[in-house]
């Protein structure tokens, strides 16, 4: 469903659900509102404090996200105890909570682009303002809202 | 705290970009991901990022399994095909004739205006030389001459032109090379110029020459093409993967040639 109609603050469709969901996803778009037309141009936003979703987390389920095929995030990340190779094209996630507060965590997955428009780290929650995307893939986020609020949880343990 | 911390990693983002310009960047005054096109400093093989064992595995010729396809190459080149029922050696000689002939593709066919890989080539001149049926993208024997014409260069270094006819589709290449794409919104510049040398999990990234193929690929348990190769990168941003024998792959093809300009090619190479 659209959540706003700003290109690229047009975040990703929320799950399928409740008042609050829908909520959220309205005051996650008036958040990005400002965002230009594309990834590139959009203005520094450098926090999102709203969760996308209400409810529990599960910073366990976070973790099986962050290591596994969902997020793929050790493609890029290290992490100490990952106990198999990581990449180090970007920040290691170790102490990463100690380095930026929530809010800020749950811009850099939704849309890292908002503070570093040359980011190479993809848009996790965004699903416009892309090109040639894969037809699996066309019109969906990376992760849900669910999935981003359970990684959010987990990268806050990472102290 | 927090406020200062976060600085300091964004300090260290833009750290490490301008520690990549530095690196990708021969021309002074380019900058970034989005700059003009420039060649990896210094330029470096495909295989160097591979394995210790993967690259000893290319430079044994009896351990290097791609040699299965040249060899199997060797052997078409002299088989008769087609109406008249002329081999490759009728008209070319023998292997010698074939020395450089790598070096020079992606090339524009005069005749006909379009921009040909070796493989096009090779089909072209099946079909209308030998008049034979045409050989699929990607098919054996296709991946078996193309690697036998492409060994008979080894060592020599990359020179195509992307002058005149060839300028076109070279400015297009570059273009898309320089294109996020999928819905990891990833360009080619971004990894293979900006990060070639770091780590994507246990891979290191390439600077993405295409002077090893056709490549032998562990991964793929056997020999495969520069445009599969491509179809297998776009594949893993999640990007809609261009056709065997698009415009677009040829294009990209003769932008990645130009940029591996002075390389020896290394066919067939032995890739993870």
């Amino acid at each position: 469903m659209d959540t706003g109609g700003t290109r690229i603050g047009r975040v990703a469709g929320m799950r399928p659900g409740t008042m609050a969901t829908m909520a959220s996803a309205l005051l996650l778009a008036m958040t990005l509102m400002p965002a230009a037309a594309s990834l590139a141009a959009a203005p520094a936003v450098d926090a999102i404090e709203r969760p996308l979703v209400d409810g529990a987390t599960d910073p366990l389920r976070g973790r099986a996200i962050a290591l596994g095929r969902d997020g793929n995030c050790l493609l890029c990340h290290g992490l100490v105890d990952a106990g198999r190779p990581t990449g180090n094209l970007a920040p290691p996630l170790d102490g990463v909570a100690a380095r930026l507060g929530a809010g800020q965590i749950r811009q850099r997955v939704v849309n890292p682009a908002l503070t570093n428009p040359n980011t190479i780290m993809p848009a996790y929650f965004v699903v416009d303002g892309l090109r040639q995307v894969a037809e699996p893939w066309r019109g969906k986020p990376i992760l849900d809202a669910q999935q981003i609020e359970d990684l959010v949880a987990w990268l806050q343990t990472l102290r | 705290m927090r406020a200062v911390l976060p600085c300091a990693w964004l300090l260290a983002v833009v750290l490490a970009c301008a520690g990549c310009t530095v690196r990708e960047s021969a021309d002074p005054g380019t900058t970034g991901v989005h700059a003009a096109p420039v060649r990896p400093v210094p330029l470096q093989q495909g295989s160097v990022f591979a394995p210790p064992s993967v690259q000893a595995m290319q430079a044994d010729e009896f351990e290097n399994p791609g040699m299965l396809w040249v060899a199997r190459g060797a052997k078409l080149w002299r088989q008769p095909e087609g109406s008249g029922a002329r081999s490759c050696a009728d008209c070319h000689g023998d292997a010698g004739s074939m020395r450089g002939a790598a070096t020079r593709y992606p090339q524009v066919d005069p005749a006909s205006g379009q921009l040909l890989d070796l493989e096009g080539r090779i089909m072209q001149c099946r079909s209308e030389r030998q008049q034979a049926a045409p050989l699929a993208w990607e098919s054996e024997p296709l991946l078996a001459l193309t690697a036998w014409v492409a060994f008979q260069s080894r060592g020599l270094p990359m020179q195509v032109s992307i002058d005149g006819p060839a300028r076109p589709f070279f400015e297009r290449g570059r273009e898309r090379y320089q294109q996020r794409v999928g819905q990891m919104n990833l360009s080619c510049s971004q990894c293979h110029d900006a990060n070639w040398g770091r780590q994507l999990g246990a891979e290191t990234i390439s600077q993405g020459h295409g002077t090893g193929y056709p490549v032998y690929r562990l991964e793929w348990q056997g020999a495969g093409s520069l445009q599969r190769r491509l179809r297998s990168c776009l594949s893993g941003v999640r990007a809609e993967m261009f056709p065997y024998g698009s415009q677009e792959h040829l294009e990209l093809s003769l932008y990645l040639a130009w940029r591996a300009g002075g390389l020896a090619i290394e066919a067939p190479g032995v890739r993870r």
